[in-house]
């Protein structure tokens, strides 16, 4: 194990239960500490599959998923998700936010499963108002309901919460794909603003290659694993 | 918060939610109703009669004799000869006797005969008399007093003539003899609300010209002559016996038991109240059985809409568990949802309950006589709301355990 790597796979194969036909393997896969990666590959390519893996939502059959230095097969399944919260923030394609909840009661939600990112922000509220502005997100939103916001407000609030607490690791899963260019565009800059001054570790998922300007680094989901298919 | 969010995803479906919640008030306000009239319909049954010590009768059934003594349901047997109606009267652990004649009717209700001690002995819901709402205890020959539900049916007022007819089934109509109604009893909610009272002497007099149970063909003694003649009764159907001390009650009930001349049954009317509820109290307990059955019916339907509605949340749990929440947090949320959903279905039930008993008491207590009391809820229907509360998030835990291995599967990413 790297020590600068935050990340770190190796050998690592899952196979969905109840689906022979789909198993993934990982032979190796890095991510230093700070750094921002792409990662390109078509549907169908395992990258759910490999965000599950590094968020401990899945455990590994066989290899190791280490993350901020610890073997996730280490723990038991509520201290991984006690981790999944202590560690890393998501955001999602889409439908990011509990709708009936308002702005602020979404951003603090993944400060109720952990302790450390909740102690790290003095005063939550205030830096989830914060972390709204920093966003561009209109003023006196927070109080209200996320199911009134459009969707690029959304995902940007979606943004303040993974980020809340400053967590080591931001996890994107195509949080572009529901956003015209420009608003993409401007969404990836507020973003990356952010990420950098917490020096989050980013991973992003997209099949978009026209990103890789802005990313230390891009990987193509071919290069670092392997699925097999069986017809059944 | 999480409290909140539970909430605010149960306002979200607000619609599907609040069915439910009716559904389970309205399943909760019948069974307490249920309850709340059993219990008062036990109250007002055992309150039929009290302040007698002993009921005494020709030889039969304990019940039977309480039945058509105290009920008018049925008929006696035998009846009791007027010889030993005295024997027992002079008995010296006897305070007072009221004796009772069965037999007649007037259209649909019982005649009873009777003497004016009637008035004074007979007790009611813990000890109250019987009161009269107009007119007073008949005076002459041919007086009667009708009981509260008589006049309402009939339309009688005090002086109105009435005919008695002999048996049960009007048919043969002692039209000779027709009586005038001097006193109407206020209700009771008790059977002699349903009852026409006469003195003894005037069953005598009705039954002159009658023998074997029909009337002696061409003969009718004119009203004048009756009242000359000797009306002492020949028998009576039951007596209403109160004793000087209590301790001398058993001693009595055995020696009438025991009685030589005659085969006598003596009842402790307590006593028997209780065999008798002993048969009724099924019916009731079938009734209980049935709203009881409303309420788990209730409960499956709230299972059915949690269970529809896991598909539409897969993804706010897929969002719980992205935030780090553990399966079990899910399923514990799941829980709360339902443990608050059969709550406010409790309260509301209670609520409607309530509601239910300012509107129907009145009406209730008139119609049937039954006075089902308004009171703060009693520490047993608490523990019924507590039950059904609990049974809520007992039932909540099979969609619960669902959502649970849902989410295990899921992870945080859907797949749909």
């Amino acid at each position: 194990m790297s020590k600068d790597s935050i990340i770190d796979l190796k050998d690592a194969r899952f196979r969905w239960p109840g689906r022979a036909s789909f198993a993934l393997s990982v032979p190796e896969f890095l991510v230093e500490k700070g750094q921002s990666v792409l990662l390109l590959g078509e549907s169908g390519s395992g990258k759910s599959t490999l965000l599950s893996m590094i968020c401990g939502t899945i455990l590994a059959d066989s290899g190791s998923v280490s993350v901020n230095g610890t073997d996730l097969k280490t723990l038991s399944g509520w201290s991984r998700d006690r981790f999944r919260a202590e560690q890393i923030g998501v955001v999602f394609q889409q439908f990011n936010l509990l709708p009936f909840g308002s702005v602020t009661d979404n951003i603090l939600l993944p400060l109720k499963f952990a302790p450390s990112r909740r102690k790290r922000c003095h005063n939550p509220s205030r830096q989830a108002a914060e972390l709204c502005q920093a966003l561009g997100l209109p003023e006196g939103i927070a109080s209200s309901k996320a199911a009134n916001l459009s969707v690029g407000q959304q995902q940007r609030v979606a943004v303040a919460r993974a980020l809340i607490g400053a967590p080591p690791i931001l996890i994107a899963d195509e949080p572009t794909s529901s956003l015209d260019e420009l608003a993409q565009s401007n969404f990836l800059d507020l973003m990356f603003h952010q990420v950098a001054a917490q020096e989050t570790t980013l991973i992003m998922v997209s099949h978009d290659p026209r990103l890789a300007d802005r990313f230390d680094r891009t990987v193509h989901m071919n290069d670092i694993a392997t699925i097999q298919r069986q017809a059944s | 918060m999480i409290l909140r969010l539970a909430f605010g995803s149960l306002l979200a479906r607000a619609l599907t939610v609040g069915m439910t919640i009716l559904a389970i008030a309205l399943s909760v306000a019948l069974f307490l109703g249920v309850e709340k009239i059993r219990t008062g319909a036990k109250a007002s049954f055992a309150d039929t009669i009290s302040g007698t010590d002993l009921i005494v009768g020709a030889r039969s059934g304990s019940v039977q004799l309480l039945l058509y003594s105290v009920f008018r349901i049925g008929n006696a047997t035998n009846n009791v000869t007027w010889e030993s109606y005295q024997d027992l009267a002079n008995r010296p652990e006897l305070e007072w006797i009221v004796p009772i004649s069965l037999g007649d009717s007037h259209r649909q209700f019982r005649v009873m005969g009777t003497s004016a001690a009637f008035f004074e002995h007979y007790k009611y819901r813990q000890g109250r008399s019987l009161e009269f709402g107009t007119g007073v205890v008949m005076d002459d020959l041919f007086d009667t007093v009708i009981g509260h539900d008589v006049a309402q049916t009939l339309g009688y007022n005090v002086d109105d003539p009435i005919v008695v007819a002999h048996g049960l089934a009007s048919f043969a109509k002692h039209k000779d003899q027709p009586f005038r109604v001097s006193g109407i009893l206020e209700k009771t909610g008790t059977p002699v609300d349903r009852t026409v009272i006469v003195s003894m002497q005037a069953i005598e007099a009705i039954h002159v010209d009658w023998q074997s149970g029909a009337k002696t063909p061409g003969k009718s003694t004119p009203i004048d002559a009756i009242r000359q003649m000797n009306l002492t009764p020949k028998a009576v159907t039951a007596a209403l016996v109160g004793v000087k001390s209590p301790l001398k009650t058993f001693s009595l009930q055995r020696a009438i038991n025991e009685y030589p001349e005659e085969p006598l049954l003596a009842i402790l009317p307590g006593v028997a109240l209780q065999e008798l509820w002993g048969i009724v109290g099924i019916a009731e307990t079938a009734l209980l059985a049935v709203s009881m059955m409303v309420v788990v019916t209730a409960l499956i339907g709230m299972m059915a809409t949690i269970f529809s509605s896991l598909n539409e949340r897969r993804r706010e749990m897929a969002i719980f568990r992205a935030m780090g929440a553990s399966p079990i947090s899910i399923l514990g949320l799941l829980i709360l949802e339902a443990t608050l959903t059969a709550a406010a279905g409790a309260v509301l039930g209670l609520g409607l309950l309530y509601v239910g008993l300012f509107i129907a008491q009145p009406l209730i207590d008139s119609a049937f006589g039954l006075y089902l009391p308004i009171e703060t809820p009693a520490t047993r229907e608490l523990l019924v709301l507590v039950a059904v509360i609990f049974a809520g998030a007992i039932v909540s835990m099979v969609p619960a355990l669902r959502a649970y291995r849902l989410s295990l599967a899921d992870g945080m990413m859907v797949r749909s």
